[in-house]
């Protein structure tokens, strides 16, 4: 028996390695000197479902929303042995929170229909608020499971797997369909494959066409490029809005029930500190004044 | 809709164990109820809990909603989340609070989906306020702010959710401060009768271990933490030592940890644990937002470190500039004499 998986996976800004360049003295922030990069659990999650897909097969696609250049994300997807990619961008999608994007995520999900299994990251390092997967899981009325470790084995329409925390560990068997969030430490994601990389050099999107018959003027319309590229499956399919059956309200800002009321930028506030000198007696005199002011006993 | 104001508090427990994020929110949930004039109730849920319904209202409850029953022994997302949407529909309380731990992070987001209000994720602070909604021209009294740390720490965010109900939130471990249990406390207790569907049980737990943490960090009055300037396994083990002689716990930050140093439990920030001890000694530890976020409300902080300008220098209150190989065993032996 094989096994549909949809992974849903997320481009981020890079908030692991805020430097200087980023933070400025006054503690405003430059997003545009953080690199775009996979959302590093979205990348544990891609290779459990290319796992499963090798031990049981079956399809994989995976989906992001965000705006058009989150398409390099899904390239890179590929190079990694993905059968299908979906991007879903639309300024009507601009501005969700995580209660809008499940709803928007879902709607492309019943789309694509027939699946057994969701893979997501456990959490995105720009958000950090692992809401999205189970707001999915619960629009879709399917059943969650959350700090996945590992896939133990998938018969018939039962997964067993493992979670884990940092205090424990679970094993667990549930009815597919089912949604699975992956932590970071379930597996290394393999690297991209030469060929495939070969294989989808050309995949696009149409916004990126123009760019494309500069570096390739061989083709001499937009129109010849895009009919050579899906003629090849090399056309990376965007949904907007309108591909889906959806509520606009439901949707971006105004599907919304969080607002932003205030943002401040973090400086710390400099306490008055006393330096001591690194010697025997400047420690001394340290430890004399802890001991004094009961701080050490 | 009613028009309550009653803020409630998601109480979590293992194996009859309160973990003690609900006791903390329950003393915080306190606060919100005082300013807003409401009440604090409680949902307790699991098998043979109801005993700790007293203990609940004890730390601070007016009330606790209680749902004893087998299939609820052992969380699980569905039927806990079952209870609790029912009771939430039922009652619309003005404000839900749930600790961010592993449970609380997967039933949160289930909840505020189904009855489809907003959710903020990890708070680290709340008040009430109000909020102009410019669009509309309209000012909503008396909001929950909603105070967290986004990407990666380095801004403060105030979320609020004006229209709908509950305002959900889950909240951080640690950073709140729970109550004395006050026997003289008195509250109501409703036992609630669950109804659950077939649909409910999709998921079965086959087994589950728990560790004891080894590691206590939440509770010690002294840690002693490593950061990226650790670079041998003689370096960390001074550490640990000076740890033992202060009587306190091993921390670090997570370059620390990353490189190998140190276990993942011993990690403090944004990505490990919040702490406020009586001392913190950060060795080698610059002081970046994403560790001093966790650790910034300590008592006395001392810093050992090369660079005179790392950023932990602007909260540490002594600073020791200087190599943490040569400062330690200073530190060791000058602690070690003064207690002969």
């Amino acid at each position: 028996m094989t096994y549909n998986s949809i992974v849903l996976v997320k481009q981020v800004p890079d908030t692991r390695n805020v430097t200087g360049d980023v933070m400025s003295k006054k503690g405003t922030m430059n997003r545009s000197a953080l690199p775009a990069i996979f959302n590093p659990e979205d990348m544990n999650a891609l290779e459990m479902a290319l796992q499963v897909r090798e031990r049981y097969g079956g399809q994989i696609t995976v989906v992001t929303m965000g705006p058009l250049k989150a398409v390099d994300i899904l390239r890179d997807a590929l190079y990694r042995g993905v059968d299908q990619v979906i991007l879903l961008s639309d300024r009507k999608f601009a501005g969700a929170d995580t209660q809008a994007t499940a709803y928007t995520l879902k709607s492309a999900i019943e789309k694509i229909g027939d699946l057994d299994l969701i893979f997501c990251g456990r959490q995105a390092i720009d958000g950090d608020t692992a809401q999205v997967g189970p707001q999915i899981a619960e629009k879709l009325g399917l059943p969650q499971i959350t700090y996945t470790e590992s896939v133990v084995s998938v018969d018939g329409d039962e997964i067993v797997a493992k979670r884990a925390f940092d205090l424990g560990s679970e094993v667990v068997k549930c009815k597919l369909p089912c949604l699975l969030t992956v932590t970071g430490s379930a597996n290394r994601l393999r690297p991209a494959s030469a060929h495939k990389r070969i294989e989808y050099k050309l995949s696009a999107i149409p916004s990126e066409y123009s760019d494309l018959l500069e570096k390739w003027p061989e083709f001499e319309t937009e129109a010849a490029l895009d009919a050579y590229l899906s003629e090849r499956d090399l056309k990376i399919t965007v949904w907007t809005a309108a591909d889906l059956d959806v509520d606009e309200e439901n949707l971006g800002l105004s599907g919304s029930p969080t607002q932003v009321y205030k943002v401040n930028y973090v400086v710390l506030e400099s306490t008055e500190s006393k330096e001591i000198p690194p010697t025997d007696e400047g420690i001394r005199a340290l430890v004399q004044e802890l001991v004094q002011e009961y701080v050490v006993g | 809709m009613n028009n309550n104001r009653n803020v409630w508090i998601f109480i979590e427990q293992e194996e009859g164990e309160i973990a003690d994020v609900g006791l903390e929110l329950l003393a915080k949930g306190g606060e919100l109820a005082h300013t807003l004039g409401s009440q604090v109730w409680a949902l307790l849920l699991g098998h043979q809990v109801e005993p700790l319904a007293e203990s609940v209202i004890h730390h601070g409850a007016d009330r606790v909603l209680v749902a004893d029953h087998p299939e609820l022994a052992l969380y699980r997302t569905l039927p806990y989340s079952r209870v609790i949407i029912d009771q939430v529909q039922a009652h619309q309380p003005y404000i839900f609070l749930i600790g961010a731990t592993p449970v609380g992070r997967d039933l949160a987001p289930r909840v505020a989906s189904a009855v489809q209000v907003g959710l903020t994720a990890d708070c680290t602070d709340m008040q009430i306020g109000d909020y102009l909604l410019r669009k509309e021209k309209r000012e909503y009294k008396d909001l929950l702010y909603q105070i967290r740390p986004a990407f990666g720490g380095n801004i403060i965010a105030t979320i609020v959710n004006p229209k709908t109900r509950p305002q959900m939130a889950t909240v951080r471990e640690g950073v709140m401060q729970s109550n004395q249990p006050d026997p003289e406390r008195s509250g109501e207790i409703e036992v609630l009768e669950p109804v659950f569907e077939s649909s409910d049980f999709a998921l079965q737990v086959m087994s589950r271990e728990v560790q004891e943490p080894t590691v206590k960090l939440k509770d010690a009055p002294v840690i002693v933490a490593g950061g990226g300037g650790v670079s041998s396994n003689n370096e960390s083990r001074l550490i640990e030592e000076l740890a033992h002689v202060l009587g306190g716990e091993v921390g670090a930050s997570r370059a620390a940890v990353d490189a190998g140093f140190f276990s993942h439990e011993h990690q403090i920030g944004q990505t490990g644990v919040t702490v406020r001890p009586r001392l913190y000694i950060a060795a080698g530890i610059s002081g970046a937002i994403q560790h001093s976020s966790g650790m910034d409300q300590s008592n006395k902080i001392i810093s050992i470190n090369t660079d005179p300008d790392a950023p932990i220098s602007k909260i540490a209150h002594y600073k020791i500039i200087g190599d943490l190989a040569e400062v330690l065993p200073l530190l060791i032996r000058a602690l070690r004499e003064k207690a002969i």
